[in-house]
């Protein structure tokens, strides 16, 4: 499987690192919503099909990435940076993008 | 439906096996049953045997979307074991393994279970004392245990190299003598036949396309093969969870689907006379009857539905393999496969009602379903019958997630791909 970094152009899978469901939503840290927070530890979207999802090229630029998989061919349909397209509540609030 | 018995092989021998019988029907699916059980391997044939055995509901379907066993249970390698750490692990699977004991004469079918043993090496001294912790605690519980030395250990595996020289030199390791293999096509034959002959439809090449709904209430199934309305339906379709369950319109689960390869070697004489697993990465292995190794290691390690592997991993278990037997590095490979593991945030299983009314839940093996099965059948047939669990499924049910009450036996966190 071969992953296209926007730095470092295609690479083989070996030098990523999966970081999983990339639907999830951080609560606000100092947020006691306990059903969010459940929701976000431990639910997750596990689609057969198109899968968006956050990968770490690890072995190389260590970018996050967004990346949107298809689970049950494997093909790479996009490769994004994840900072941008992050839909991290917490990043937002505190203002340090 | 003939026994098996000498009896039975002598007179089929004799009139050239003119009169064997197929082991299960091949019914039409009627317009309703008691209970479905969508998933016709070995998880779902077993319920449906355990719902005919122990409560006496016969009027039960299986819905098997390929042919009967076409997923995980032939996709395994055969471990059966109940090595675990936990309390609750520890009993479950402890049930399964007395019922592993007394499998092939309960079925009349031989399901080759084979007490080979289960021995996980140890590689640091602090890895021997988690060894030792855990072998304590097995034995707290009733489970058999042993800690083995290097020298007894070179003795059982005399291929395995044990020498200072090792790349990871083995310390010792933790046996389970009760432990072993069970020939994973017989143990769903073995079910499906046993089912069969006590009333279970089997219904193959009959794949589920969404729910038949009142309100909230589940009444039955659409499937391929037309509308099938019961009392109860019950899932167990291991790594298809996500997708099944997003038919019945729950798209989010504490679960993820990962495949899992397992490999083959031609076949040699007898090297391993045991289950291996080795302490310092991930990697397991034995021998079958025909004398091809089987071996398989971690996950590839990102979500997947498609029944094969990809090449970093067989890189890596091969390299896993060479660092204990470095005699095996000219044995070639016979075969790879994939299976689904339906992972959850804890590594331990789902056996439970709901989650919505009329739905029965069994999911979440990770690895482990294979040496589960009769137990995971067992519990979750009681769950059905009296909708509620029995006390050795009691902790596997859905909502410990949010209760604060999982059971992490790895201690690996909310991190499925880590179990």
């Amino acid at each position: 499987m071969l992953i296209t970094c926007p730095y470092c152009g295609p690479r083989d899978v070996v030098e990523f690192t999966y970081q999983g469901d990339g639907n999830r939503e951080r609560p606000q840290p100092a947020s006691q919503d306990l059903d969010a927070w459940n929701a976000y530890v431990y639910d997750r979207l596990n689609p057969a099909g198109d899968h968006n999802e956050i990968w770490q090229h690890s072995g190389g630029c260590r970018a996050h990435l967004r990346v949107v998989r298809n689970t049950l061919t494997h093909e790479i349909l996009s490769t994004a940076f994840a900072r941008g397209g992050h839909k991290s509540a917490g990043h937002k609030a505190g203002g340090n993008q | 439906m003939a026994e098996y018995s000498a009896f039975s092989l002598l007179k089929n021998a004799l009139n050239g096996n003119k009169d064997w019988k197929p082991a299960w029907r091949k019914p039409d699916p009627k317009a309703s049953y008691d209970v479905i059980v969508i998933g016709g391997g070995g998880h779902g044939l077993s319920t449906a045997y355990y719902l005919a055995k122990e409560h006496g509901i016969t009027n039960v379907a299986v819905l098997e979307k390929g042919w009967l066993g076409s997923g995980n249970v032939g996709r395994n390698t055969t471990a059966v074991r109940s090595n675990y750490l936990l309390p609750q692990n520890t009993r479950f699977y402890e049930h399964s393994m007395k019922l592993w004991e007394n499998l092939s004469h309960d079925l009349n079918y031989n399901v080759m279970f084979s007490q080979r043993g289960c021995l996980n090496l140890a590689h640091t001294p602090a890895q021997l004392d988690d060894y030792a912790r855990r072998g304590n605690a097995m034995r707290h519980l009733g489970v058999d245990a042993e800690l083995m030395t290097v020298n007894q250990i070179k003795r059982l595996v005399p291929a395995l190299d044990v020498s200072g020289s090792a790349r990871f030199p083995v310390l010792g390791g933790l046996m389970q003598p009760r432990a072993g293999t069970a020939r994973h096509d017989a143990v769903a034959w073995g079910y499906a036949r046993g089912a069969d002959r006590r009333g279970v439809d089997i219904i193959e090449n009959c794949e589920v396309t969404g729910f038949l709904r009142d309100g909230d209430q589940v009444i039955g199934v659409t499937t391929t093969r037309g509308d099938i309305r019961a009392r109860k339906v019950a899932l167990a379709v291991a790594g298809s969870t996500g997708h099944v369950m997003q038919l019945a319109g729950i798209s989010h689960m504490p679960i993820e689907s990962h495949v899992l390869q397992a490999f083959v070697s031609e076949s040699l004489k007898p090297i391993v006379d045991t289950v291996l697993t080795f302490g310092m990465g991930h990697f397991y292995i034995s021998q079958s009857d025909k004398g091809g190794l089987v071996y398989g290691g971690d996950l590839d390690g990102y979500n997947s539905y498609a029944q094969r592997g990809s090449l970093p991993i067989v890189d890596e278990v091969m390299s896993e393999m060479l660092a204990l037997f470095p005699g095996l590095a000219r044995v070639r490979m016979l075969r790879s496969w994939g299976g689904l593991c339906d992972m959850t945030m804890d590594g331990s299983p789902i056996i439970t009602t709901g989650p919505l009314p009329g739905m029965y839940l069994n999911c979440g093996w990770c690895y482990g379903g294979f040496k589960a099965t009769p137990a995971s059948g067992w519990c979750f047939a009681w769950t059905i019958a009296k909708d509620e669990p029995h006390e050795f499924n009691a902790p596997f049910t859905l909502d410990r997630f949010y209760r604060g009450l999982i059971i992490d036996d790895k201690g690996q966190g909310a991190n499925p791909r880590l179990h």
